[in-house]
């Protein structure tokens, strides 16, 4: 899926990094445990939180994973948006609730790691 | 190549910044991704674990051509039993530490498999040492 029209079916907030807002994304990982998110060997995934701190962030940075989307209304403060703009990672953030957003994306094709 | 830098304990807002520091080095050095994927991987995990358990902590590091060895040493309470400390799960994390989303008990694990060589010393009552080798050419 474009990362497009992922933001377009959640009505998401494209945060920051609009540039890769064009770019494919096939898996998903979706986690408020960034213990579990630094575990994977993948980094080609749209990672899926309700977790909104600056350590999300740099999980991601470490991680290699530019695209993070919000769920439940968590909202990127300004703190995190600057430290994703430095590393090229795009934000995205929508109101609805974990299983809702997992759900809608499972359906539109988005494949999960494991 | 030397670095180093200083961790502050109970800091969360700061652990990562050493990890992204030597990710911008290993960058620039022409490592290949998943190469410096496993070290920062590592080393922030390390990072991690002085603000949550330590008072506070120095990250050293060492690049030659073939390998990279990152030394996290702490002042801190100390590990009394490391084969327990390395079990998958195990934790004493705080609760405010598991708020921050880590604390599951998978960091040290997680450090063994994102490194080559993986040694823990540790003295109770005074801290930790963690030193972390990884070749470039597996
Ligand atoms: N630097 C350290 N100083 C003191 N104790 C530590 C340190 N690192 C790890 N530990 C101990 O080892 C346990 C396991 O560490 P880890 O596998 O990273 O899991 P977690 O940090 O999620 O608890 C910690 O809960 C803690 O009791
Ligand atoms: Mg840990």
């Amino acid at each position: 899926m474009v990362l497009q029209e992922i933001a377009k079916m959640l009505d998401a907030e494209v945060v920051c990094g609009q540039e890769q807002i064009n770019k494919n994304i096939r898996h998903a990982f979706a986690a408020d445990l960034m213990s579990d998110v630094l575990r994977l060997d993948t980094s080609e995934m749209l990672l899926i939180t309700g977790l909104a701190n600056v350590q999300v962030i740099r999980t991601a940075e470490m991680s290699d994973i530019w695209c993070i989307l919000f769920v439940r209304g968590k909202q990127v403060t300004p703190e995190m948006r600057a430290l994703a703009e430095n590393c090229g990672i795009t934000l995205l953030q929508c109101k609805q609730s974990m299983f809702k957003v997992c759900g809608e994306l499972y359906q539109a094709g988005l494949l999960p790691l494991y | 190549m030397e670095f180093s830098y200083h961790i502050e304990g109970g800091d969360f807002s700061k652990a990562g910044l050493a990890s992204s520091e030597v990710k911008k080095i290993l960058k620039q050095l022409n490592v290949s991704a998943s190469v410096i994927k496993r070290v920062v991987v590592a080393l922030y995990e390390a990072e991690v674990n002085v603000v949550a358990h330590a008072y506070e902590g120095d990250v050293r590091v060492d690049i030659a051509p073939e390998r990279v060895v990152v030394v996290v040493e702490d002042r801190g309470p100390g590990i009394p039993d490391i084969p327990l400390a390395m079990q998958e799960g195990y934790s004493t994390a705080s609760a405010a530490v598991r708020e921050m989303g880590f604390g599951a008990g998978m960091g040290l694990p997680n450090m063994r498999k994102n490194s080559d060589e993986l040694n823990i010393e540790s003295e109770v009552g005074k801290g930790t040492k963690v030193t972390m080798l990884t070749r470039f050419n597996p």
